[in-house]
């Protein structure tokens, strides 16, 4: 097939389509709405095969799926900030079941007061439902990481949640190359085609347990959390030898000379990017570290691209904050970095409630580090830079 | 009219002793009675409630049928989500079966109840309505009674609002199939079972199911006062189909007054003769209108 111009939102359609996902349950929300549309426009015309159901509320989309996927379908679910804040309970319940659903969240502001703007804190509020969260940062990336993420979960049989920036990346056209269904179907494990349960067989499943019982399980959700960065490397190298792209668990840019290194996660990092390579003759040596795999965090992949004598100062965006602590990939980071051999200093640059980044914005923050190195620790708030 | 007797149930036992409810529950006994008529070939999806205990404690149980449980609100949505995956995985037997406490049903669980009828999913919905939040220690519902104590209705601010009418709700949906039944006449409460079964589609079966310890009433009347609940006219028991074809099954020869049905129970201790004429009243007008409904003249 040859490219294509699709927005996120299409690509992530698409992905479904080729995964072929078994039961769709879904609630309409800004901006994941052409998603749905997408996919139910497919299923009207016969181009899904699989079942799309459209439900009353989120929470009951992601009950549904809970229920398709004990019956061992293939399940998807798309949503986005009060959506994905009205299925909380049902994601730890999805994950404490081992229940392999892929869900979709485009990032959106959580109200009050309400609010269209791409601020992360609905998808990083949810990082201890015990879901496997990747942040994409283009279209490709998009499909490329939802088909990935049918084989992951029914392989390690956790969740995944595969997260965009509304808007920015939903509804923006990018030039993306679709896959060929084969290339999918040779990816992808079949459905699981199989229930958690047998009629014949009487069995209970997720009873009241007792303390030492219910330890063990977490325990083992927790090991096989783990597990999942080492997985992802593996099945990454499937994935390439099918669809010649390769995703790293993070992505370092100039990370060999850097003494100054920008962190950031979906489609800031982007930004930064492009930022990067149009700035030249600057005082600092600038480098990108890309955050993509969020939960379960890939703490050597990070630790070992960090590791240089070279990097004196990290700015990490961004675009959420946790009242009262600040940035939460901020927060994250230090305590990766601690107790590692490390000398930098960690920056925070917070553009919570969804603030566009701009280059006039990036040089101001770099700026204000050079001048006050005693800036670290404090938040530079991108909203008193515009 | 009505098929008071036992009847035809099946010998054979899928509710084991040894269980976790309390003497004289009269939520486990309808749960024996439904299993012996729906348990084999069924999965049965169980939200929070008095059930997700009685059903047992790993790693003991006291169903011989496949059990899921499944949060709070989320019993309709889940079922309807299990026949639908089901169906994708090429079994469109195994029919799945929600039994949901009052709570779970008239309360907290009624908009994924409202959605999935509305989607007319194939699932048998079944509510077990011992009229409060018994397995927490007897907080209101909304289907406890006026006049009713509990927990977070202590005298003398007892329940001061009238029961939810869940079959009006149910129905206003035209769902295929729905149903009231008790204990007290497990002839009737079997049949309906076997005609949800037969139906397709959304299927809804209320079921009164006393609690001593909440009701504060002795644990050796629980099927007594399902009776009374009938024969006083408190608790009719009819169908519905499609919405619309109202069908009273059983028509008591002489009304009792409400006063026997309530005396028995301490909860409603702090009744006075004006708020028992209030509750007398209320029944003559629902039945009346079930009669006009379903054209019976008495």
């Amino acid at each position: 097939m040859g490219r294509k111009l699709m927005n996120g939102n299409q690509a992530a359609a698409l992905a479904v389509k080729y995964s072929r996902v078994q039961v769709v349950c879904a609630y309409p929300i800004t901006p994941q709405t052409s998603l749905v549309e997408n996919i139910a426009q497919m299923w009207a015309g016969g181009e899904f095969p699989g079942e799309y159901v459209s439900v009353e509320s989120e929470y009951s989309a992601l009950s549904y799926l809970i229920g398709a996927s004990y019956s061992g379908a293939r399940t998807f679910t798309a949503t986005s900030c009060q959506g994905l804040a009205y299925m909380h309970e049902l994601l730890h319940w999805a994950a404490g079941a081992r229940l392999p659903i892929v869900l979709v969240n485009v990032n959106r502001a959580l109200g009050a007061p309400w609010s269209l703007e791409p601020d992360q804190l609905d998808s990083l509020s949810q990082r201890d439902t015990g879901w496997i969260q990747f942040y994409c940062a283009d279209v490709q990336e998009i499909m490329d990481t939802l088909i990935f993420s049918f084989r992951l979960v029914e392989q390690t049989r956790i969740p995944c949640m595969v997260v965009y920036d509304g808007f920015v990346l939903s509804h923006t056209y990018e030039v993306v190359e679709p896959p060929l269904q084969e290339q999918v179907d040779h990816f992808l494990l079949s459905p699981p085609s199989r229930a958690a349960f047998h009629t014949d067989k009487p069995q209970t499943i997720q009873a009241v347990t007792d303390s030492r019982y219910l330890s063990r399980v977490l325990q083992e959700r927790h090991l096989s959390m783990l597990k999942i960065p080492g997985i992802v490397k593996e099945l990454d190298h499937k994935f390439q030898e099918i669809f010649a792209r390769s995703y790293p668990l993070a992505e370092g840019t100039n990370l060999e000379t850097a003494d100054t290194v920008i962190v950031a996660a979906g489609s800031l990092a982007q930004t930064v990017k492009s930022f990067l390579n149009t700035v030249e003759d600057r005082k600092e040596k600038l480098g990108l570290l890309r955050l993509r795999l969020f939960r379960p965090l890939p703490k050597d992949e990070i630790a070992s691209l960090l590791s240089g004598d070279n990097i004196k100062k990290i700015v990490v965006i961004d675009r959420n904050v946790s009242a009262g602590v600040g940035g939460i990939f901020a927060q994250e980071l230090r305590a990766l970095l601690q107790g590692i051999p490390y000398r930098g200093k960690i920056f925070e640059f917070n553009l919570a409630g969804g603030i566009d980044l701009t280059p006039a914005m990036m040089e101001k923050v770099l700026q204000a580090i050079s001048e006050d190195p005693g800036s670290e620790g404090k938040i530079i708030w991108g909203v008193d830079l515009q | 009219m009505i098929n008071t007797l036992v009847g035809d149930f099946s010998r054979e036992e899928f509710m084991l002793s040894g269980h976790n409810a309390c003497s004289g529950c009269g939520p486990a006994i309808a749960m024996r009675f439904i299993m012996k008529v729906a348990a084999s070939g069924a999965v049965v999806v169980i939200p929070a409630s008095c059930w997700s205990i009685i059903s047992g404690v790993v790693p003991l149980r006291s169903l011989k049928t496949v059990v899921l449980h499944c949060p709070f609100p989320a019993a309709a949505a889940t079922g309807g989500g299990i026949k639908k995956g089901l169906e994708a995985v090429g079994d469109s037997r195994t029919q799945v079966i929600v039994l949901a406490g009052d709570g779970g049903t008239f309360d907290i669980g009624l908009q994924g109840i409202s959605g999935a009828a509305e989607r007319n999913e194939d699932i048998i919905f079944i509510c077990y309505d011992n009229e409060a939040y018994m397995n927490t220690g007897t907080q209101k519902s909304s289907a406890t009674p006026y006049g009713s104590y509990s927990a977070t209705t202590p005298a003398p601010k007892v329940k001061s609002d009238p029961k939810k009418d869940i079959m009006e709700i149910v129905a206003a949906h035209r769902v295929p199939y729905a149903a009231t039944a008790t204990i007290a006449f497990p002839g009737d409460l079997s049949q309906k079972i076997q005609r949800a079964l037969e139906t397709k589609g959304f299927r809804f079966i209320h079921i009164l199911t006393p609690c001593p310890e909440g009701w504060g009433s002795p644990a050796d009347i629980t099927v007594k006062l399902s009776r009374l609940a009938v024969l006083t006219r408190l608790f009719p028991l009819y169908e519905i189909k499609n919405g619309a074809e109202y069908k009273l099954n059983f028509l008591p020869e002489d009304y009792l007054p409400v006063n026997e049905y309530l005396k028995p129970q301490k909860r409603f201790a702090s009744l006075d003769k004006l708020q028992i004429e209030h509750i007398q009243e209320s029944v003559e007008n629902h039945w009346k209108e079930l009669c006009c409904k379903t054209g019976t003249r008495k």
